[in-house]
């Protein structure tokens, strides 16, 4: 059923994200980024489509015609399938729930296949070497991603991303407290944003650190963009594709994004719940949330989700065009020298947690 | 529904061992790779068939996102770019064939002399990640914590093996 | 249902596969290959010998524990291999025919 949501999404989605993308770009760097075609420039991704649409599919002569050919479309596939378990708002939860969280993290390393098949069937040292960087990157970072989770399924107890949602709702069975002490006092009435994972668990707030740097190394972001540096390896895997098969390669990049930010809001941020908490009288949590079952549940659920997902899309990309990028060695001594053992430590501590808690 | 479960079976069990006789045909590595990524996450299909989601996924994160990246890893760095050296050649065929289809003619033989209605449940099975954790931290403590000493052992070998220099003499 | 005798077929077909390929195959890696396919025709007999005795799940946490040590030994397997490449520049299985390192 998500599939029906998600799917459309990703396509919108990436045509406002690269426009999105373009002008924080220009803002940042004072200037004004895209202004010619309709107001403001909004449409200006909308004409750079039609004409990739329009570009000549080019194969070029030495490459593996095979693998070059179906590459993108594994890419594209692995990305989307990590969609199918998200749930989009109280009454609509993904398929596969019981082991939605694990599968996804499974699905999600699939993608390396196809950058490993593209950088090689292209045959161009430049894709081969952005392929091998990426790959190394996206399978050490996998590392502290799949430990920070794991430290937010430990504290959760559960593998099922709506029922993880579902405890920080104020619909929950779960006694909620204040930051966590019970001595301060219990907030599972409250709702809004006092039940957030974060704010009710507060030992996650440094596993959301390292996943949020986990995750843009994961979609081979800037700071973490050695696989595509433009300056020294022309574009990475994607050097000789063209066409249609850029632009999938293009989606599945940007449908990595919204997938690792949805993520982080499903497991950190609350879902699709509100964040406005009720005050007194004033249930401001209920009437945002709506009620399950009407539509209501599903405008509210989706709302919230989506625009937790975007800003923390907006600060992937503030990151992108405020930091410089790093070298191959400092990437490897941030992920197994820092993020790792950083990790493992939160890990151990959460389990802690859970033992004194229950 | 059951007869769904059975024509999922047999698509996957087709593609399976489709994509290993092409592996055994092929002449390139990669290719090679691509159909024993197909033939995985085959396997990985009917172990969701036969109630077996935990170890489906499991399958799928282990070998085709580990034990595949790395052979293909293993591939780049160990065959010259330059030139067709991507192919490969093979040896012992008439071996290869015999050995093989003795050992199916074999294995079917004995497989097809057992009443297995007589001997296993139509139970459904209730493998749940709760079960499995349980059981793996309960039960099967023992051969849990010897697998991890023997990961790390591993690693520590490994990172040994392929780390260290030769030594010039 | 999935008639039982058609999983161990097939399960045994893998394997045959899978032999066939180390046997056959020059390249060291493609032999490796059929080493994880024959384990994995090993590990499908696991999960369908399950069904003898569902509520033990002895079956499936046999097929995890495998999947760890294939894992390990692709590991170890690459390792060495790395280095046969480095001694022989090469990876066919035929050339490599010396004791001396």
């Amino acid at each position: 059923m998500t599939f029906l949501f998600y799917l459309p999404l990703i396509l919108v989605y990436a045509v406002f994200a690269i426009y999105a993308e373009r002008k924080i770009a220009a803002f940042i760097q004072d200037r004004l980024g895209p202004m010619e075609v309709g107001r403001y420039g909004l449409l200006q991704t909308v004409a750079d489509l039609l004409k990739l649409l329009q570009k000549e599919d080019i194969i070029p002569a030495a490459a593996d015609r095979f693998m070059f050919r179906v590459a993108p479309f594994l890419i594209f596939v692995s990305i989307f399938v990590g969609f199918s378990v998200l749930p989009v708002s109280a009454s609509m939860a993904g398929s596969g729930a019981s082991t939605g969280l694990y599968f996804l993290l499974a699905f999600v390393s699939l993608d390396v296949l196809g950058m490993l098949f593209a950088g090689w069937g292209s045959n161009n040292k430049y894709a081969l070497y952005g392929a091998m960087r990426s790959v190394a990157q996206i399978v050490s970072y996998e590392i502290p991603l799949s430990l920070s989770v794991l430290s937010v399924i430990v504290l959760s107890q559960s593998l099922d991303l709506q029922e993880i949602s579902f405890q920080q709702s104020i619909w929950s069975d779960q006694k909620s407290y204040l930051l966590g002490i019970s001595a301060l006092g219990e907030v599972s009435s409250w709702g809004g944003f006092f039940t957030w994972n974060i704010i009710r668990l507060p030992i996650l707030v440094p596993v959301f650190v390292i996943y949020f740097i986990a995750s843009l190394a994961e979609s081979n972001r800037a700071p973490f963009d050695l696989a595509e540096a433009e300056s020294e390896l022309i574009g990475g895997f994607h050097t000789e594709y063209s066409g249609f098969r850029w632009a999938l390669i293009m989606l599945a990049e940007y449908g990595m994004m919204l997938l690792v930010s949805i993520l982080a809001a499903i497991l950190f941020l609350g879902s699709w719940n509100s964040p406005l908490p009720n005050i007194g009288t004033v249930k401001l949590a209920e009437w945002t949330n709506g009620s399950i079952g009407t539509w209501t549940s599903y405008a509210w659920g989706s709302f919230w989700l989506l625009s937790k997902a975007f800003l923390l899309i907006f600060v992937q990309m503030w990151v992108r065009w405020t930091y410089p990028r790093l070298r191959v060695d400092q990437l490897m001594n941030l992920c197994w020298k820092y993020l790792t053992p950083a990790a493992l430590l939160l890990l151990l501590l959460s389990a802690v947690w859970v033992l004194s808690w229950v | 529904m059951s007869d769904m479960i059975t024509i999922a079976f047999y698509l996957f069990a087709g593609l399976s061992i489709i994509s290993g006789i092409f592996m055994i045909f092929t002449k390139n590595i990669l290719y090679a790779a691509f159909a024993l990524m197909f033939c995985f996450l085959s396997l990985a299909g009917i172990y969701v068939l036969l109630g077996a989601d935990f170890v489906a996924i499991t399958q799928l994160l282990v070998y085709v996102g580990g034990v595949l990246v790395l052979l293909i890893f293993g591939v780049m760095l160990t065959v010259r770019v330059e030139g067709k050296s991507l192919q490969t050649g093979s040896h012992l065929k008439w071996g290869g064939a015999l050995i093989g289809i003795l050992w199916i003619g074999i294995l079917v033989q004995l497989i097809l002399q057992v009443d297995w209605t007589a001997v296993m449940t139509d139970q459904p099975i209730e493998a749940s990640v709760n079960s499995i954790g349980k059981l793996l931290l309960s039960k099967y403590v023992i051969v849990f914590e010897l697998a991890g000493l023997l990961l790390l052992i591993g690693l520590v070998g490994a990172a040994y093996i392929a780390g260290a220099k030769i030594r010039t003499k | 249902m999935i008639p039982f005798a058609h999983i161990l077929i097939l399960s045994a077909v893998l394997f045959a596969i899978g032999l066939a390929l180390v046997v056959v195959r020059k390249n060291a890696i493609i032999v490796l290959m059929g080493i994880e396919l024959m384990l994995n025709a090993g590990n499908l007999n696991l999960v369908a010998f399950n069904q003898k005795n569902p509520e033990l799940l002895e079956g499936h946490l046999f097929a995890l524990v495998v999947m760890m040590i294939a894992a390990i030994e692709a590991a170890v397997a690459l390792a060495i291999i790395l280095k046969v490449y480095k001694l022989f520049q090469s990876v066919n299985l035929d050339e490599i025919n010396e004791m001396k390192g």
